[in-house]
């Protein structure tokens, strides 16, 4: 069926602007893009005063599917994703067992496939079992669909290791995303080091930490020529430092949480879990300079390191509480509300940061809108607000500290494969869903 | 599960508390001092009420004294010990809380050894909670009772030199009496090993010097911490000889502080490491009066929590 977006606004997320035009989606691919497209013998969707984005691409997710089940399913994490705006996720192998064999690769493809919502896209282990110690069968992997390794969740401790892995993912053609940690500096602790842990009793994560690892992988991506992606940015410092790689030519992109650029360590004040997460929120002069990362290119992706767990999981002593915040269903209202409304980046370059930039990264198709590419398509109304509510997520688990917050900036349409899988926030297929509908 | 302002029901911690409800407590803490030291040590004041102790953490004199203080104003006591109870089948706190909650206890006090754990508790108990310890958090009841006996010797807090020396990075004790003084007007000076000051206590309102020398001059009031002599395998000190030479605190030292100065320790003390011997035994030193005066103002703490009269607690 020929479906056509008439009236819109579309984002050219390479050229970095807005264009008026019409969209024809025919068979589940993008037929036309014109001026003006008759509206004769299609379904017409009147889509002016709203944006016309390329599928959002939420590069870093946690679909906790297979082994944790009790905190999301591939169904409904990909609900989520299609509620949140995004039309394709790459998840992170951190399940049980460890994404790290093929047949855990089909397994996650086949959910992904039976759910029929977003794209899954799985990243495999860096090192079996993520263990950090033996490489994973990368080739084997690539081959069954990763597009990606990564051991998230923990940093590959050993330089040698790290090295290693690095040369042979480049040798397989994927990029290696770095969680980037030093986990003896960071050993016991549950939130940024500094004033507010001083006060609150907790033992604190200095930002060398991540710091010292986000220099040694990129002295690694060097030596190695292996194409580096550092996940989840949250210090000044690692701004820096992905900063001068850059300069220097380097293979390093970076990605940004939501989370990291909006909250501090305040945050965690009154021990909220739903606060804690790792790496850490961290001082307004981090927040500040994660910022000024997104605006002048550094930071190259806006991922939401979507990370659900139950909630009593979370009820629990701060030190006790898993790591972790969910991001799919928010993101793209914070985005808006707190980078493009506030002018730090054209709605064009955020969007690219959600769709061209993980696209290309990963090596998959989509991210623009160009004919005969995929029509996976997300609609955003501008000047839409919404008040975030836990109670009306589809995804399993709701733990975010940003209950109440409103946000303006809300996708109203999504479309993976030319079906129409979101209008309104309310999932068009509501089988197979989390909690909140 | 509402999350409550606990406005006028638990004591979490000092972080906050404006000095007129310090001075209430610390007042009624002068007639309960006169009641424990008479030969027939109770009160009917809380009789029908229930106070359960909840420490999941060792301890000898926080518990033993909240529950003499509880028992001298005749309430009932129950005391649960995280090692003989449901928590080493894996209950969490959460439930053990409900448990407590439909015991209809009147109030909970809990020693815990990670921070917020009394705020946790309080989200979910109708219950006083008072926090006897919660990690390197908060100590309320220590400071407290630390800032009776000073008030009792000085007839003052404002104005006063306060010293701590040690772990402050550690201490919980330290945190208390923080807020605490520099709430009552104290000016409160720290020195320790540089490993164990925390980022922001400037922020607290508090004066950071690295040499001890400079802290116990002229000072009216030098409290030495306990030095936990595990320290030394997390790197954070050399050992404890050096500790003592840098740190300690001697004879000679305290001969810089004002002429009235008063030692004080929260026990239980390393003897020759943070605190000489012959001071620990000195006219100087009130630590054994701190732990009289514990039971004194926990009592208080009790009485105006169960009776409804205290106008505040924290949640920070």
């Amino acid at each position: 069926m020929r479906l056509l977006f008439k009236g819109g606004t579309l984002v050219d997320v390479a050229g970095g602007g807005l264009y008026r035009a019409d969209l024809l989606v025919d068979d589940g691919r993008i037929a036309a893009i014109d001026r003006e497209i008759g509206s004769e013998g299609v379904e017409v969707l009147d889509v002016s005063g709203l944006l016309v984005a390329p599928g959002l691409i939420d590069m870093h997710v946690h679909l906790r599917e297979p082994g944790h089940e009790h905190k999301e399913t591939i169904a409904s994490g990909t609900a989520a994703a299609v509620r949140g705006g995004f039309t394709a996720v790459a998840a992170m192998p951190n399940t049980e067992p460890v994404a790290d064999s093929a047949g855990v690769v089909r397994l996650i493809l086949e959910r992904a496939r039976q759910a029929g919502r977003a794209r899954v896209y799985p990243i495999c282990a860096l090192t079996k079992g993520s263990c950090g110690e033996q490489l994973s069968p990368m080739e084997e992997l690539a081959a069954a669909g990763a597009v990606a390794f990564s051991d998230d969740g923990r940093s590959v401790r050993s330089a040698r290791v790290m090295r290693r892995a690095m040369e042979y993912a480049a040798s397989v053609g994927r990029v290696v995303i770095a969680h980037c940690e030093d986990h003896d500096l960071s050993a016991g602790g549950a939130m940024h080091e500094g004033a507010v842990a001083t006060r609150l009793g907790l033992h604190g994560i200095p930002a060398a930490a991540e710091e010292i690892v986000v220099a040694r992988d990129i002295l690694l991506a060097e030596a190695t020529g292996c194409r580096l992606h550092i996940a989840h940015v949250s210090t000044a410092g690692s701004v820096r430092l992905v900063r001068e790689a850059k300069a220097r030519g380097l293979p390093v992109t970076a990605e940004a949480a939501p989370h990291h650029f909006i909250l501090t360590d305040e945050a965690v004040l009154g021990y909220d879990t739903n606060a804690k997460v790792n790496p850490p929120l961290r001082s307004a002069r981090d927040v500040a300079a994660v910022r000024e990362g997104l605006a002048d290119g550094t930071i190259d992706v806006i991922a939401t390191d979507h990370a659900p767990h139950a909630a009593h999981e979370k009820d629990v002593e701060f030190d006790r509480a898993p790591c972790g915040i969910v991001g799919l269903e928010t993101a793209v209202g914070l985005v808006f509300a707190e980078l493009v409304e506030t002018g730090l980046l054209s709605p064009a370059q955020a969007i690219a940061k959600m769709s061209l930039n993980p696209a290309a990264i990963l090596g998959v198709e989509g991210g623009r809108l160009e004919a005969g590419g995929p029509a996976d398509i997300t609609v955003i109304d501008p000047a839409r607000k919404e008040v975030i509510d836990r109670a009306s997520f589809a995804g399993k688990s709701t733990n975010m500290p940003f209950q109440d917050r409103e946000v303006k900036g809300i996708p109203v349409i999504t479309m993976v494969r030319g079906k129409i899988l979101m209008r309104d926030r309310l999932l068009t297929n509501r089988q197979v869903c989390g909690g909140g509908q | 599960m509402g999350s409550r302002t606990a406005i006028g029901r638990n004591l979490l911690g000092l972080e906050g508390m404006p000095f007129h409800q310090i001075e209430h407590i610390l007042d009624t803490a002068v007639p309960m001092k006169q009641i424990i030291k008479r030969d027939i040590k109770k009160v009917p004041t809380l009789r029908g009420r229930t106070v359960v102790t909840l420490f999941y953490e060792p301890s000898t004199r926080t518990r033993a004294s909240f529950e003499l203080a509880a028992k001298y104003l005749s309430a009932d006591t129950v005391s649960i010990a995280a090692s003989t109870s449901s928590v080493v089948k894996g209950e969490s706190l959460y439930d053990t809380g409900r448990t407590i909650e439909a015991m209809t206890a009147d109030a909970v006090v809990l020693r815990h050894p990670m921070a917020g754990a009394p705020h946790l508790l309080a989200r979910v108990l109708s219950a006083a909670v008072i926090n006897a310890g919660d990690g390197m958090h908060e100590h309320p009841t220590q400071a407290l009772l630390d800032m009776f006996t000073i008030r009792e010797k000085k007839g003052r807090l404002e104005g006063l030199k306060v010293a701590i020396v040690g772990d402050i990075m550690h201490s919980r004790v330290a945190r208390s009496n923080i807020w605490g003084l520099t709430a009552m007007g104290a000016r409160v000076h720290v020195s320790g090993p540089r490993t164990m000051i925390p980022p922001g206590l400037a922020e607290m309102g508090v004066e950071v010097a690295e040499r001890v020398e400079d802290v116990v001059r002229d000072a009216d009031v030098v409290m030495a911490l306990r030095l936990q002599t595990e320290r030394q395998e997390e790197a954070l000190l050399p050992d404890l000889r050096e500790y003592a030479r840098r740190w300690g605190i001697s004879a000679e030292r305290l001969a810089s502080a004002k002429s009235d100065v008063i030692v004080m320790h929260p026990g239980p003390m390393n003897r020759g490491v943070e605190i000489a011997s012959d001071v620990a035994d000195s006219s100087l030193s009130v630590i054994e009066e701190q732990v009289t005066n514990g039971v004194a103002v926990r009592m208080a703490v009790l009485y105006l929590l169960l009776m409804g009269e205290v106008s505040n607690a924290v949640v920070v």
